[in-house]
This record gives C-alpha cells, sequence and structure tokens, in this order.
C-alpha cells in the first residue's frame, strides 16, 4: 500500500527519464540527503548517540564516502563498460600524490635544458581536482591497449600499473619531496578560506564530493555515453556496428572512472589518511574496490554505495560480535573469517545475483510495490 | 671475462627462477585449457598444499616417524586435500556457473582465492613453515673457464628437473590418453562435449585435481626456496606475465614464458637496476607481458582468438 | 512484388572473393541492389550468405574485388564507417545487449545521431535533455510501429526470441538506414510471427523507404516479399532476377535438391 505508483503519471518523456520517477523514492532521497547533510552534524556537534564519540564519523562515515566515490569510479569501468581493472589503487595513488605535489608546489628542473619548471602550491580543491585529471590522462594511456586486449588480459596490463606505480611511487623521491622515510603529510585543507579540520567538516567536505560527483555520473550513466558503455559491455562487435566507436567509449570509460577514483584517492590521502605512504594504494586497495562493486552491484550507482558499506562493516561486526558474545578472538582469526566470509559471498553473488545487492535491493522494491499481496 | 661471468650468473639463476615460476603457471594453462577458466585461485592453492604437507611433516616427524615415511605420507596427504578442495570447487563454485561468460568464472575464482586463504591458514596456521626436501647449496661450475666458477643453486637445478618431467609428463597426459582428449574436448565446446556423453563434472573435477597437484609440486619446490608462507600467494600474480608471454593455451609456452621472465627479471635488475633505482623486478615482467600483448595477443605459443557474431 | 520505382543501384558489389583458410566462402560474386527494393539472398547452407552480408558490412575484409556503396567505392571498410555510412544490419543470432531495456537498445541504435558531448550529457539539464527527449520521441515511433510498447522497460534478456528479433529490428531502424541487411529475420518462427514480421519489413520499405537486402531459408517469404533475388552455392552465384525467374531456374532447382556437381 505504500509503495504504489497507482495515480503517478507522466505525462512527457522528461518525466518518465527521471532518475526517481516514483514519488515515494524521491521523498526517501530527500529524507537521506536531510539527514546526513543536516542531521549527522547537528547530531555529532552535540555528541548525542550514535555519535558519541568521534569513532563513527572518523573511523566508519569518512572512510566509507571516499570509498564509495572510489568504488562509483571502479564501477563505471568494470560494471558499465566491463573492462575489468586490477589496478584501482595505483589510480587512486596517482590521484594523491599528483594532488600532493601540486599542492605544496612543483618544481622540475630541466638542467640540461637550462630552465626549470616552477608551480607554486596550488589551493588544495585545484589541487585534488587536477590530480583526478592527472589519474584521468594516465588511465586513457592504460585504456589505449583495451582495444586489442580484452577480459583477462586486459586485467593483466592493469596490474601492470598497479605495480609499476606502486613502485614509482616507492622508489622515485620526488614524489615523496624526498622524504627520508617515504611517508608524506596532506597539506592544509583550506577551501574557500576555510580551514577544515573537525571530523565534522572533514566528513561534510567528503560529502559534498560525493554527492556532487554522484550525481553527475548518474546523470552519465543514464544518457547516451552510458549506453555506449553498456553496449560495449555487452557485445561490443555488435556496437560497432550500430556506429559506437569503440575507442572513444573505452578510453572515455577509462577517463572518466580514473577521474573519480583519482579524486577519492586524494581524498583519502588528505581529508582521511592526513599522512600516508604508498602502501595505503597497493593490490589490496585494488581488490577491495574490485569487491565493493561485484557485492554492491555491477551497473548500479547506488550499488557502490551498497558495496562499500558492506565491505567496511564486516570486519567491524567480526570484531564487535565476540566482543559482545565474550568470546575472545583473535585478529589473526577475524582476518581469515574476513577472507572466507568476503569469498564464499562473491562466489554466492555471482551464482545467485550476479547483478549484486543493488539488484537484490531492487527486487525488494518491486515486491514492495505489490505488498501485501504477493503477485 | 669477468662481466660474462657475472652475466652468466646472472642469466642461469635467472634461468632457473624463470623454471620455479613456469611451475606455477602450469597449474593455470591445465585449467585454462581444459575449462576455458582462469583459476585466480593457483596461488592459493599452491599455499594450501604446501601449508597441507609442511604441516602434516612437522607432526609425523614430531611423532617419530622416519624422514622417507613421513614425506610419503605428508604428500599422500597434501594430495587428499588437494582432491578434497578440487571436489569443492567444482561441486559449489565451477559447476553452479558452467554456462556463464568467462568473466564472471574468473571472478568467482577470486572468491575461492580468498576462501582458500583464509580457510587454509585457519586450519594449518599462517606462520612461516619451512621446508627442507632438497639440498639448497650452491654449486660452482665451470670453475676452469671462470675464476671461482659460476654459482649455481642446487635447488634450482632440482627444480628444473621436476618441472622438465613434470611437463614432458602432461604433454603425453593430454596428447595420447583418454581423459586427455576428453579435457581438450571439453575445452573446445563444453555443451558438445556433453553431448557426446563426456561427463563435464567428473572432467572438471579432474582436471582441477590435476592442477592442485602441480601445485603440491609447485609447493614442494618454492616451499623449500621460500619457507611455505602467505607471501607465496603472491606468486600466482607473478605468473600472470609468464602466461602471457607464452600464450594461456600452451604447456610449452609456461616454461618458456617463465624463462623468459625469470631471466629478463634478473638481468634487468642487476644490469640496468642500479640506475633506475632498483626494485625494477617488482614490475619489470608486467610491463614485458604488456609490450608482448600489444605485439602478439596471444603469447607467443598461444593460439589466434578469432572472434565470431 | 511490384518492383520500385527508380532503378539507381545504391549498393554494387564486384567479383569479391573470400576465403578463411581453405574455405572458400565467397569466389568471384557479383551483385547489385537498387535503392528502394527488398532484395533477397538465398542459397542452400554454406552457400556464403552470412559472409556476403558480412562484407557488406566491413566486418570481414575481400580478399579481392571492391563494394560500391552510394556511388563511393571501398576495397576494406570498417563497421562502424559503414554503419556512418548507412548500413544497418540484424543477425542470425540475436545481437542484442543483453544487460539493457528493450527501450534502450533502440536508444543505442539513435548513438550516430546524438550530438551532445560528454560534458553536457554530465550536466543533463539543458541542451543533453532536450536532445534525449526529442531521440526518445523518434525511438517511440518505431517502438508504435513495432507493435512493442507493452515490453520497453523489459530487460531484453527476458523476452522471448520473436520479440528479440523485433527490437533488434528497432535498432536497426534507430540509425535511419539506407541499406538495411537482415540476416535471416524469421528464422526460428511460428506462422503468425513471420506474417509479422513480413508485415513489418514491407512496411519499413513502403513507409520509411529503406533499402532491403535479406538472408532468409523460407521460399515463400522470399517470392512474397522480395522485388529481387540472388542465388548463392557453395560460394558462387548461380541465379539472378525476379522471383518468378528464379523459381524456375534449373540450376537453383539442382542446388537445393542436391544434385552432385
Amino acid at each position: 500500500m505504500l509503495y504504489r505508483e497507482a495515480g503517478q503519471l507522466k505525462t512527457t518523456y522528461a518525466e518518465d527519464m527521471a532518475v526517481f520517477p516514483i514519488r515515494q523514492d524521491r521523498i526517501a532521497l530527500a529524507v537521506l540527503l536531510g539527514i546526513a547533510f543536516i542531521g549527522v552534524p547537528l547530531l555529532a556537534t552535540f555528541h548525542i548517540w550514535p555519535f558519541s564519540s568521534d569513532y563513527l564519523l572518523w573511523a566508519i562515515l569518512l572512510p566509507f564516502l571516499v570509498l564509495a566515490l572510489a568504488a562509483i569510479g571502479t564501477n563505471i569501468l568494470v560494471g558499465y563498460c566491463g573492462q575489468i581493472s586490477l589496478g584501482s589503487g595505483a589510480f587512486m595513488a596517482i590521484g594523491a600524490y599528483a594532488a600532493y605535489k601540486l599542492g605544496t608546489g612543483v618544481h622540475i628542473p630541466f638542467a640540461w635544458l637550462g630552465f626549470a619548471i616552477s608551480i607554486p602550491p596550488l589551493p588544495v580543491l585545484v589541487s585534488i581536482l587536477i590530480g583526478g585529471l592527472a589519474a584521468a590522462g594516465v588511465g586513457i594511456l592504460f585504456g589505449i591497449p583495451s582495444l586489442r586486449i580484452k577480459g583477462l588480459y586486459l586485467a593483466v596490463a592493469t596490474l601492470a600499473a598497479q605495480f609499476f606505480f606502486d613502485w614509482l611511487f616507492l622508489r622515485v623521491p620526488w614524489f615523496t619531496n624526498y622524504a627520508p622515510s617515504g611517508s608524506v603529510n596532506a597539506p592544509e585543507l583550506i577551501f574557500f578560506g576555510l580551514i577544515v579540520h573537525t571530523p565534522i567538516e572533514r566528513y561534510l567536505l567528503c560529502l559534498t564530493f560525493v554527492a556532487v560527483i554522484a550525481a553527475l555520473t548518474k546523470n552519465l550513466v543514464r544518457g547516451n555515453l552510458g549506453r555506449q558503455w553498456m553496449a560495449i559491455r555487452d557485445m561490443d562487435i555488435a556496437a560497432e556496428l550500430i556506429g559506437i566507436r569503440p575507442l572513444y567509449a573505452k578510453l572515455t570509460a577509462f577517463a572518466v572512472s580514473s577521474f573519480i577514483v583519482g579524486v577519492a584517492g586524494a581524498l583519502w590521502a588528505f581529508v582521511y589518511l592526513g599522512s600516508w605512504e604508498p602502501l595505503a594504494f597497493s593490490i589490496d586497495r585494488s581488490l577491495q574496490l574490485l569487491f565493493m562493486v561485484i557485492i554492491g552491484g555491477l551497473g548500479s550507482i547506488m550499488g557502490s554505495f551498497v558495496g562499500a558499506a558492506f565491505i567496511l562493516s564486516v570486519p567491524i561486526m567480526l570484531n564487535l560480535i565476540p566482543t559482545e558474545l565474550g568470546v575472545p578472538v583473535s585478529t589473526e582469526t577475524i582476518t581469515h573469517l574476513e577472507f572466507i566470509i568476503f569469498g564464499s559471498l562473491i562466489c554466492y553473488l555471482l551464482i545467485k545475483e550476479p547483478r549484486g545487492f543493488a539488484r537484490l535491493i531492487s527486487i525488494g522494491k518491486e515486491k514492495l510495490r505489490l505488498w501485501p499481496f504477493p503477485y | 671475462m669477468i662481466a660474462l661471468g657475472q652475466f652468466l650468473e646472472v642469466l642461469i639463476g635467472g634461468l632457473m627462477s624463470g623454471v620455479l615460476y613456469s611451475l606455477v603457471a602450469l597449474g593455470f594453462v591445465l585449467i585454462f585449457k581444459a575449462s576455458g577458466v582462469f583459476n585466480f585461485a593457483q596461488g592459493a592453492m599452491v599455499l594450501l598444499a604446501g601449508l597441507a604437507l609442511v604441516r602434516a611433516l612437522d607432526l609425523l616427524m614430531a611423532n617419530g616417524f622416519p624422514f622417507w615415511a613421513a614425506i610419503v605420507l605428508g604428500i599422500g596427504f597434501g594430495a587428499a586435500i588437494m582432491a578434497t578442495t578440487a571436489w569443492l570447487i567444482e561441486r559449489f563454485v565451477i559447476g553452479p556457473l558452467v554456462n556463464q561468460d568467462a568473466l564472471t568464472l574468473f571472478m568467482s575464482t577470486i572468491g575461492a582465492t580468498f576462501i582458500i586463504e583464509g580457510a587454509a591458514e585457519m586450519i594449518f596456521g599462517s606462520d612461516v613453515y619451512p621446508l627442507r626436501l632438497f639440498p639448497t647449496d650452491a654449486w660452482f661450475v665451470l670453475e676452469g673457464l671462470f675464476p671461482g666458477g659460476i654459482l649455481v643453486n642446487k635447488l634450482d637445478v632440482w627444480g628444473g628437473v621436476i618441472a622438465g618431467t613434470l611437463v614432458a609428463g602432461l604433454a603425453i597426459f593430454f596428447q595420447w590418453t583418454k581423459i586427455g582428449r576428453a579435457l581438450r574436448a571439453v575445452a573446445d565446446d563444453h555443451l558438445a562435449a556433453q553431448s557426446v556423453g563426456i561427463p563435464i563434472s567428473r572432467i572438471w573435477f579432474v582436471v582441477w585435481l590435476v592442477a592442485g597437484l602441480v601445485a603440491l609440486v609447485a609447493a614442494i619446490v618454492w616451499g623449500t626456496k621460500l619457507g611455505v608462507q602467505f607471501s607465496i600467494t603472491f606468486l600466482a600474480l607473478k605468473a600472470l606475465p609468464v602466461l602471457i608471454i607464452g600464450g594461456l593455451t600452451s604447456i610449452p609456452g609456461a616454461i618458456a614464458g617463465g624463462l623468459i621472465v625469470g631471466a629478463g627479471e634478473k638481468i634487468a635488475e642487476v644490469f640496468l637496476g642500479p640506475s633506475i633505482g632498483g626494485g625494477i623486478e617488482y614490475w619489470f615482467a608486467y610491463v614485458l607481458a604488456l609490450a608482448v600483448l600489444l605485439v602478439r595477443p596471444q603469447g607467443l605459443f598461444g593460439e589466434r582468438i578469432i572472434e565470431r557474431i | 512484388m511490384r518492383a520500385p520505382d527508380s532503378s539507381e543501384v545504391l549498393l554494387d558489389v564486384e567479383r569479391v572473393s573470400l576465403a578463411f583458410g581453405g574455405v572458400k566462402a565467397l569466389r568471384g560474386v557479383s551483385l547489385n541492389i537498387r535503392k528502394g527494393e527488398i532484395r533477397a539472398i538465398i542459397g542452400p547452407n554454406g552457400a556464403g550468405k552470412t559472409s556476403m552480408l558480412n562484407v557488406i558490412n566491413g566486418f570481414y575484409h575481400p580478399d579481392q574485388g571492391a563494394i560500391t556503396f552510394k556511388g563511393r567505392t571501398r576495397a576494406r571498410m570498417r563497421p562502424f564507417e559503414s554503419a556512418r555510412g548507412g548500413i544497418a544490419r540484424t543477425f542470425q543470432n540475436v545481437a542484442l545487449f543483453k544487460g539493457m531495456s528493450a527501450l534502450d537498445n533502440i536508444m543505442a541504435g539513435r548513438t550516430l545521431k546524438m550530438r551532445r558531448g560528454l560534458l553536457w550529457q554530465m550536466l543533463r539539464y539543458g541542451p543533453a535533455q532536450a536532445e534525449e527527449v526529442e531521440h526518445r520521441r523518434r525511438v517511440e515511433e518505431i517502438i508504435d510501429f513495432l507493435e512493442i510498447e507493452a515490453i520497453r522497460k523489459v530487460p531484453v534478456a527476458r523476452l522471448p526470441y520473436g520479440l528479440q528479433k523485433r527490437v533488434e529490428l528497432g535498432r536497426a531502424l534507430a540509425m535511419e538506414p539506407d541499406l538495411l541487411l537482415l540476416d535471416e529475420p524469421m528464422a526460428g518462427m511460428n506462422l503468425e510471427e513471420k506474417e509479422d514480421m513480413s508485415r513489418f519489413i514491407i512496411d519499413v520499405n513502403n513507409h520509411y523507404g529503406t533499402t532491403i537486402a535479406l538472408i532468409e531459408h523460407d521460399m515463400a517469404v522470399v517470392m512474397d516479399l522480395s522485388h529481387r533475388v540472388a542465388v548463392l552455392d557453395h560460394g558462387l552465384k548461380i541465379a539472378d532476377g525476379t522471383p518468378d525467374e528464379v523459381k524456375k531456374d534449373q540450376a537453383v532447382i539442382d542446388a537445393y535438391l542436391g544434385v552432385a556437381h
């Protein structure tokens, strides 16, 4: 009864093509945004449960937002365009280090040419965005082979990117501004004159980035470019025969995906970690993002959020439940259990519902439309 | 003369470690050749086999079994574990996904990887376990030609011999036995194979079992070299460039690819490394594989992929 | 079928040969397609009919010979170029995008007509939205024409075979092609579905003026629908003319009855 479309007639194609055609969905979205933008900061400022301490905000919501963003980026490439990527971690790193260099001033001496390129430190917002563009550029570069190599072989190419950039940021000291320990600190986060420092401020900053980028991405995937991506994913030969240029579609997928992942990387480094080293973006991160996308739902923006939430919450559950039950479990066993649970879930979802939790949710919504009737 | 000597040493060392890579790559080729599935979990299988073996060995020796008996029983136990794993994978992961596309199957093996890694360490432990089945000391050859001789590691030589034997055995298996032919039929077209009466699930069980046994062999060699520990799973990642260069469907390709990667890596590291910053080994193989992919997408020995509508 | 008004040649295939390894799919085949006609290409299995369509499409490149389309002669053409030139195609095994709905599949066919780039699409409000609505309107005309309104939002993987073929036809029509290549459009259909599909093909030819080349095995359909027929056998053209002429040709009868030659 609650979730019915009856009476909501659409008279224009524009209405029919809206992101949330059903009014109940629009209300739900408004409530969600209200809680996110207003409710959470309010509760956190006055330390009302569940925000009695900063833990929820800093250790859970913040990484959730940034990783969800990275998952959206990964989903564009893997879920919408069907190009498997095992190198997302490297693109986060590129975004982070590029933003770092731009935020702390770039100085490239061309001794053999007699001059040097010197750029003063740029504002943080600009650095992050250009960091994303740098990642996009590299993404396009690594996307070029994707015309000739497909599927699995492309996965190897992305692995090449992952390992190469792992090495680059570790061994070429220019990227870390010659820091002896190899780890770097983010510049001060000043946006339009305001210093972002407290957990609430960081949370709102990331929330804004995520909301804006998610909205723009949603527009892209429901438009012509999104259809081109999905066509390439489903049957690239047929796609070419209806006039889609595979090069353009694949390279735009790599570019957009890498941009978003790069921005997420910069946010991860600057806003969440504060100081980091290359290990933060290793192959484990790439696999984690891939898992989020598979579990959450390939080809679904909402799925990226669900996947990120899930992957982040399992370790927490695994820590909490034994403690609550009073059963001591070693951290090692918890790690092993995590592995087993994630692996099993991936296999289970691939068998039962390859389109992940997002699909399960939309099946749930379909059932809800009929509720309380069974069909 | 000294430079040549050093070059030879590095080359031989590289070739030998390349053979060890091939051992891992062989497992991939087997499964891919016979089912079209790229088994990301091969590295995890090596870990599982190694852990099962080494823990059984330690337990038996601690209970007074003589060395040789312990080895035989240990290997038997390892083989049994791999057989069980093969059955479980075929029943619960690959079987249900039999008609899905290659990408889905690949991702399911990623899932299987994590399950195997988690379970293996939970059951058998997550320390580093040394394995002493071969002599690991060095051997100096050609002392007449080069001062001091060329350093060759005995373990590497054993590894080469084992790999060679394994390859010969597998080649015979595929070409001349009934099961081998059935495997090749299934790889080509499993619907057609089913319609002539080939039992797919049994075949796939055999495939994964053989791959598991290959993993056991690889575990024995690598375990002696590095000790049985979690980082062995990263060998799977190293095997990828080997497969790309050699071709995913070719057993001799796995050997050739391994040799090229092993030698290439070491030579690049020793002779190019110092000028670029060291640690090239980390990514050299991948960039090499990428280069090969661009020029010859099917690898040196692989079959051409023809797209059809 | 009444012959079309013009006798202007839209597509000219000149002595095209194509071989795969030892198999000679096409051997020096020449045929032409006149503007506005429905041209059938028939022949026993393995005659080279699908290879002919693939060559016209640019999917295979002929070893010898040339293709002239709308006055331009090309030796080698990439599939994208053939699409852009105005050739659309359906396939024997339906080549729809299984992850999308029927509507999205047909909208995908409008790609060549869409102008607004990435940045506008990201923004959506404004020019990109207007363009999307405009093309949606055109696609809805096609949906009405093919009588598939009820299933437009259904993911194509869930549709029965006959409807999938209709959606595929819709996607090809969305390209507003000059030449439509249909590879066995009636395959696997029952009598009713065949009648529907025949009606659509005739309507497309009459209403939109599209030139159509079709491969088909059902003789009754071929004789009723087409203006002219070309018959292939073992890579050679053995007959070419109106349906009546071809029906009576001895070589054609032999080929179908399997007389050794």
